[in-house]
């Protein structure tokens, strides 16, 4: 009875909250048609080390795992159409593409070693993928590369009650375990826009960042320990639960934000966090990028210990994702910026009065023009879903160039400026002048982690727009020591571009660890180093 | 048209998104560490009269009043209400177990003392049941329109469309009278921060049902509190015959 009554009343809150969910979901079935083209990037040429698929090889395979987990098209002798293989061929972006043949979805460890064992014995390459929710073209194949999916293994192995420490399958969907430890009273380390279709395994290998990262750091903190299978087929157990543990080197560091060129992530254990019973969630306008830092340095000196995240978005992300999801602006007025405050706690009155406090010393100061403080939990989860529903809003708009950057934080949002000048200046782009090539400049990110998105919607991609950003792009990040790649990886993207974050000596160390771990360089070939 | 006082009913409930739990002693639902907030239905009734005043403008709608029954935290919703756009609030604080019956004669005291012109309230707590507003017009002896999903006023005479079995339904009354909010009635509005600020300057009066005159009374006694038998999961299939001899011997449709 109870159940019902509450469920009558819940459609319209359950649109907000699964519009999240949703967000990411829809990812996996972006339209290719839609967009009507191809990417333009340079792609390697492929490597005649590698073998090219026969007939004998998919018998083998066919032997040592259940034939249902086994795709293959009939160039390799297999029975399967072209469009089944398309989602483990093309990213979501629809910017990467490969033409892979075969994919293998193995369902244990033991299977995954095999595969790997007879790859490396006959030089056929490899990709290892997860959610496939990457964006720099590091989860799929760049030709005729084997398909790796851990989408089979997806079960938990274990979870302490008392420590939070999971133990679980590389396969596993993030928000499901979120699901999972939330019953438990935890959450995972990290959340992110894709996490209803991204794997824990490939958020591990991708080293992925997202939105809880300035309260609970990144994945080399929080994973204790990996189960990873090497290229030759070894498995290195070092699924280890332990919280503190110095012996020798640290090898599982190696392998998170590999991006799957030194091994198969095939288990991750994972420290999850308690759960903060008390979540506030604040969005402001705010009328100048100065603004913006300054409410970040009096959020974090007025509210320090409970606050979990400091978002930030332009004008133009909040235009496209009003349009996209039909959402309704927190706010009475448009404004150049908007600010994401949200606070997690143990204590609600604490954190209501803490949070109070500096909203009201913001709108005081004139540091933020308007803002709302979210009075429930569906207005909480449909303030993120503004936050987190940009890169499909802006995907929506049209294809999108990604770059995502770490740059010291008073520079970080003068890039966003430089860019639309360049593009201005090359008449590629007027400022509400829906003809030219290219529509949409805009910039959104974790300002708290110096991370900024900078995005660009075109009406195609096309090398004209193209040489617009690369290399200035990289070279502007350079000049101000900062990473070409805060979150996102290396993958196919950014590949030639490594030398304007990373040193030669530094860059010929990763090689050594390369052919250390993977001397015939089967695994994920083409793509970080 | 002389000017108008609304008052409008809100309720602490148990945040609409969190999974409720039964608590152990199986005597009530687990609201200790919970999360709480106003109850959706009267979210939508404090932004429909809001909304009335913002369209027929302060010399119409003169004030809205927003009353609560319960504990102290019962402010936190009040508070709320204020920043949405109600002028000032009244809480009836009491710990007891306020049953729809209690809660109509509490809110019939209060509209003796106001005279309001118009009550809205939510179709239901999502942590209760559908009665309180009929109950009140009842006691009152008003007219009511119950799960409105567009309402005006023109000239002192009420106009409802409510949500009825067979589609949609059109009522008109005279004031005073009561409505009681459905969903789809509109799209509450965010509580911006002036505003947040401006309501904890609002006033808010404080009084006890025995300041009312009304004696708390409880008529139902629980027995127990059970969570509904939990779904059995889906079963895959391997082949058309499977599908066919399960369809036939254990679901026995066939």
């Amino acid at each position: 009875m109870f159940a019902s009554i509450r469920s009558r009343c819940l459609p319209a809150r359950q649109l907000a909250s699964t519009a999240r969910a949703a967000a990411s979901c829809a990812r996996t079935v972006f339209p290719a048609s839609r967009l009507g083209c191809r990417a333009s990037y340079h792609k390697p040429a492929r490597s005649e080390a590698f073998k090219r698929l026969t007939k004998d090889d998919l018998a083998y395979f066919k032997a040592i795992m259940p034939s249902e987990t086994v795709l293959a098209t009939a160039q390799v002798g297999g029975t399967a159409d072209a469009i089944e293989l398309e989602g483990f061929n093309a990213d979501w972006l629809n910017k990467y593409r490969g033409d892979s043949q075969l994919v293998l979805r193995p369902k244990t460890t033991e299977q995954v070693s095999q595969i790997l064992q007879y790859c490396n014995t006959h030089r056929i390459a490899v990709v290892p993928q997860g959610g496939n929710t990457g964006l720099v073209g590091g989860s799929v194949p760049v030709h005729d590369e084997v398909v790796l999916s851990l989408r089979n293994m997806s079960k938990i192995r274990s979870y302490d009650e008392l420590s939070g420490i999971l133990v679980c399958d590389a396969g596993c969907v993030l928000e499901e375990l979120g699901n999972y430890v939330g019953e438990r009273g935890h959450i995972m380390p990290l959340d992110l826009g894709a996490k209803g279709s991204c794997h824990i395994g490939g958020n591990v290998a991708a080293n992925a960042g997202g939105i809880r990262f300035l309260r609970y750091g990144s994945l080399h903190g929080s994973v204790l320990g990996l189960e990873v299978v090497l290229a030759d087929g070894t498995v290195l157990d070092n699924l280890s639960t332990l919280r503190k543990d110095n012996t020798g080197y640290d090898l599982k560091q190696l392998f998170i934000g590999s991006e799957g060129t030194l091994g198969v992530v095939t288990g991750v254990s994972v420290a999850t966090p308690q759960k903060p019973s008390a979540v506030n969630v604040a969005v402001l306008g705010v009328p100048t990028y100065e603004c913006v830092q300054r409410a970040f340095k009096l959020a974090r000196k007025r509210c320090g210990e409970v606050l979990s995240a400091y978002e930030f978005w332009d004008a133009n992300c909040m235009g496209a994702v009003l349009r996209h999801h039909e959402l309704k602006s927190p706010l009475g007025a448009e404004f150049p910026f908007y600010v994401l405050i949200e606070t997690s706690g143990s204590n609600k009155e604490h954190d209501d009065e803490k949070l109070g406090a500096l909203l009201e010393e913001l709108m005081e100061e004139g540091i933020a023009e308007d803002g709302a403080l979210a009075q429930d939990d569906s207005q909480i989860a449909r303030m993120w879903s503004m936050r987190e529903g940009i890169p499909e809003s802006l995907g929506k708009t049209g294809p999108t160039y990604k770059y995502d950057v770490s740059i010291p934080i008073p520079v970080l949002y003068d890039i966003v400026g430089d860019i639309a000048r360049r593009l201005e200046t090359a008449g590629l782009y007027k400022p509400g002048d829906a003809t030219r090539p290219v529509k949409l400049v805009c910039g959104y990110g974790h300002i708290g982690d110096g991370n900024l998105h900078l995005n660009v919607v075109a009406e195609r991609f096309e090398d004209r727009v193209t040489e617009i950003f690369e290399p200035y792009v990289y070279e502007w990040v350079a000049s101000h020591r900062g990473s070409i790649s805060a979150e996102h990886g290396v993958g196919l993207m950014k590949r030639d571009y490594l030398r304007y974050s990373k040193s030669p000596e530094m860059i010929a160390y990763m090689k050594r660890v390369k052919d250390l771990f993977d001397p015939n360089h089967i695994l994920n070939p083409y793509k970080v180093v | 048209m002389s000017s108008l006082r609304i008052l409008v009913g809100v309720k602490r409930v148990v945040d609409s998104a969190v999974k409720v739990r039964v608590n152990s002693a199986q005597t009530a639902v687990e609201t200790g560490n919970v999360k709480h907030s106003m109850n959706p239905f009267d979210e939508i009734a404090i932004e429909e009269a809001v909304r009335l005043r913002e369209k027929h403008g302060q010399d119409v709608i003169k004030e809205i009043v927003a009353l609560s029954c319960g504990p102290a935290k019962a402010q936190e919703t009040l508070r709320t209400a204020l920043a949405m756009g109600a002028d000032r609030a009244i809480h009836v604080k009491t710990d007891a177990e306020l049953e729809p019956l209690s809660v109509a004669k509490l809110f019939s005291k209060v509209v003796g003392e106001e005279k309001p012109d118009l009550v809205i309230l939510g179709k239901q707590a999502i942590d209760d049941d559908n009665q309180t507003g009929q109950m009140l017009a009842g006691l009152l002896k008003w007219p009511q329109a119950t799960f409105a999903s567009k309402v005006d006023i023109k000239d002192r005479v009420l106009e409802v469309v409510r949500e009825v079995d067979g589609g949609l339904e059109t009522v008109s009354s005279p004031l005073p009278a009561i409505v009681t909010t459905d969903l789809r009635l509109n799209e509450p509005r965010y509580a911006s921060l002036p505003n947040i600020m401006k309501a904890k300057k609002k006033p808010l009066k404080v009084v006890s049902p025995e300041d009312l005159g009304v004696e708390i009374r409880s008529r139902l006694q629980t027995l127990k509190v059970t969570e509904p038998a939990k779904r059995q999961g889906g079963k895959l299939v391997g082949s058309v015959d499977e599908l066919l001899d399960k369809l036939r011997n254990e679901a026995k449709v066939l």
